[in-house]
């Protein structure tokens, strides 16, 4: 099978003053390309660590981690900006829309970064479309209902055709109803573009809908709930 | 993201805070008005002041008694240092007439100069009065208004006449027409006036307009006692042309060393060209549009410390969206040059604007000058424009560094967490 995400031995070691904190000790699994996985745990688990150094925001202090096919572990930060840029969407629990930028000034952002000048708009619009926005692009967010403002992200996240969504409780800030859309929309869209979603979530709800759960616990995949709920396509 | 668009960016930032970015602007605005306004003035009065030295003319020489030791005017009676000093005669000034010692000479005017009280049916004034040659209407390009100028036949005649300049004829006459003929007293003396001269305006020897000149002989004979007989105050010199000056310097120097006998390396005189004058002035109007600018410029740097902290404000405020846009693949150089583009472009915003107020300001002086009589036009210099504009883009990218690399060296996770 294709594999989008390896990691091997990954481990993350923080200072935090005197102390150091062991945020992962050692993790390692696959993800195949098109899977829709949740990752859960509780607080101080190493899922937020986990998530960064998925998403290429943050380097593991040790072991390999291989994303699209590309070795990440020691890259610099700028090759780590441009690698999240082609190959990672993330979708934030706070939307994190900039508020000067229409819906279509944000979504067009990571084709912006990208060096991407033409067909920047129609791309955009067509991310947009995707998600059901058609009739509010030149909309700013805070004209926009917290699900739009969220669909806006997912467009966003999307628009740069990534080979994985990393979604970090992406339905935290809304109301169930809203959050089951969201959460439909991100299904579907993994379903029509065969795109990797990787959702971070406390939400048993949320995980059940996903064909993987990967439970971390002090830093380590849990050893006895681990991979529990595996589901078919 | 290229140039244009990082451009666009930075003005939709700043027009999303246009409270802050104008108050920012503003502190770049009063430092570069200042500048423009102050180089302005600084150039008006050179131009005003190096304009009204070259109207004496080009090609005049001073010849004073006295070494420069002594400071270059010996002045009546003062000035001369050692006693083997010998004042200036009317022999040294028929000397320097020679055209065979001093070729490069044309005119010679010997001057002798006092103060002295004129009175009018009850009027007076007290004015400085000078014994003069015919020669010294010609080398001092002055004409009369009506009546006539000092001639021969007044010299050689020691004529009791005097010609008054228009200020000298108002305070006395009330009026500066129509006066010719009538007589006025000289300490005492009846003078006949012959003419009145036209106004000139304030010169660099304070006004010209309020003397009274009278002839040469007389003025020796009954108005200044000197303790010699032929002695005189100043010579003026014409030179043949502009270019014979610096050569004529050097002929009057020979042929007044050789009748004083002054031993060598020192003069009991001094030769001072009209570029003397200039480069004097000029220095001193230079040293101050610099001093003036350099205030001026230190207003432009505290603008710029105003940009830098609003600088670090909005980065500090905007650091989620710092962190936003690095997940989405900003490189260190997009950030950087994002904020950079924002410093530089509210630097050179307030430069633009302060060009216009500080040439309004410029205006607003000359127009003050104007209104109160004064020949005086503040220059705004395209050097000026150019410096201010400059020097305020590079402040605000200078200022703009330190924040902009604070901006770029966030760490994504870090900064999307910040709160």
């Amino acid at each position: 099978m294709d594999r989008v995400i390896e990691a091997r031995g990954l481990t993350k070691t923080y200072k935090m003053g005197e102390i150091e904190v062991h945020a992962l000790r050692g993790v390692s699994f696959e993800i195949e390309r098109g899977e829709v996985l949740s990752i859960m745990g509780p607080s101080g688990s190493g899922k937020s660590t986990m998530m960064n150094t998925l998403g290429c925001l943050d380097r593991p202090t040790s072991g390999e981690y291989i994303l699209d096919g590309e070795s990440v572990a020691e890259m610099t930060d700028d090759q780590l900006a441009s690698v999240r840029n082609r190959k990672v969407g993330f979708v934030f629990q706070s939307f994190n829309l900039l508020s000067r930028l229409t819906a279509l000034g944000n979504v067009e952002l990571p084709l912006r970064y990208a060096g991407i000048a033409e067909g920047r708009r129609e791309k955009a619009r067509a991310a947009l479309e995707a998600v059901g926005l058609q009739d509010r692009m030149t909309h700013r967010p805070y004209e926009l209902s917290g699900g739009q403002q969220q669909r806006v992200a997912v467009a966003r996240a999307l628009v740069n055709n990534p080979a994985i969504i990393m979604a970090d409780e992406p339905t935290g800030n809304l109301d169930s109803k809203v959050g089951r859309e969201i959460m439909n929309l991100l299904l579907n869209l993994n379903k029509e573009l065969g795109t990797t979603l990787i959702i971070v979530t406390h939400d048993p709800n949320i995980a059940a809908q996903t064909q993987r759960v990967i439970r971390l616990r002090d830093g380590e995949l849990d050893p006895e709930n681990n991979e529990t709920i595996v589901r078919k396509k | 993201m290229t140039f244009g668009q990082a451009i666009l960016e930075a003005l939709e930032s700043l027009n999303g805070n246009k409270m802050r970015s104008g108050l920012t602007v503003l502190g770049i605005v009063i430092g570069v008005a200042a500048v423009i306004a102050m180089l302005a003035v600084g150039n008006g009065a050179q131009a005003t002041i190096t304009g009204s030295i070259s109207d004496i003319g080009t090609n005049l020489l001073f010849v004073f008694s006295g070494g420069m030791e002594g400071g270059p005017r010996g002045g009546p009676g003062g000035g001369r240092s050692g006693n083997n000093d010998r004042p200036l005669t009317l022999g040294d000034a028929e000397a320097i007439a020679d055209p065979f010692a001093a070729p490069s000479v044309e005119l010679v005017a010997p001057v002798i100069q006092g103060n002295g009280a004129l009175t009018f049916s009850g009027e007076n004034t007290t004015t400085s009065i000078s014994g003069i040659t015919p020669a010294y209407f010609t080398v001092r390009n002055m004409q009369v208004a009506e009546g006539e100028v000092i001639n021969e036949e007044h010299i050689l005649g020691r004529m009791s006449v005097v010609v008054l300049g228009p200020e000298t004829a108002v305070n006395l006459f009330g009026h500066a027409d129509g006066i010719v003929g009538e007589t006025i007293r000289i300490e005492g003396q009846p003078f006949r006036v012959i003419g009145v001269l036209v106004e000139k305006g304030g010169g660099a020897f304070g006004s010209e307009d309020n003397a009274a000149y009278v002839p040469f002989t007389t003025a020796q004979a009954r108005l200044i006692k000197r303790g010699a007989l032929d002695e005189v105050d100043v010579i003026f010199v014409q030179a043949i042309s502009a270019e014979a000056v610096p050569l004529a310097v050097e002929e009057i120097s020979n042929v007044i060393r050789a009748r004083h006998r002054t031993p060598i390396g020192y003069d009991d005189f001094t030769v001072f060209t009209q570029q003397d004058f200039l480069s004097t002035f000029e220095t001193i109007t230079g040293v101050l549009t610099i001093f003036l600018g350099g205030i001026a410029g230190i207003s432009l740097l505290v603008g710029g410390i105003g940009i830098m902290n609003i600088m670090l404000v909005s980065v500090t405020e905007r650091t989620r969206e710092i962190g936003l846009r690095k997940a989405l693949g900003a490189r260190k150089r997009d950030i950087l040059l994002q904020f950079l583009t924002e410093s530089s472009l509210l630097s050179l915003i307030g430069g633009i604007i302060g060009i216009m107020f500080g040439w309004f300001i410029a205006f607003v002086v000359g127009q003050v000058a104007a209104a109160t009589g004064n020949d005086f036009v503040p220059v705004v210099g395209v050097d000026a424009i150019l410096l201010s504009t400059g020097f305020s883009a590079v402040i605000g990218l200078f200022f703009g560094i330190y924040p902009a690399s604070r901006a770029a060296n966030l760490e994504p996770v870090e900064a999307l967490r910040y709160e």
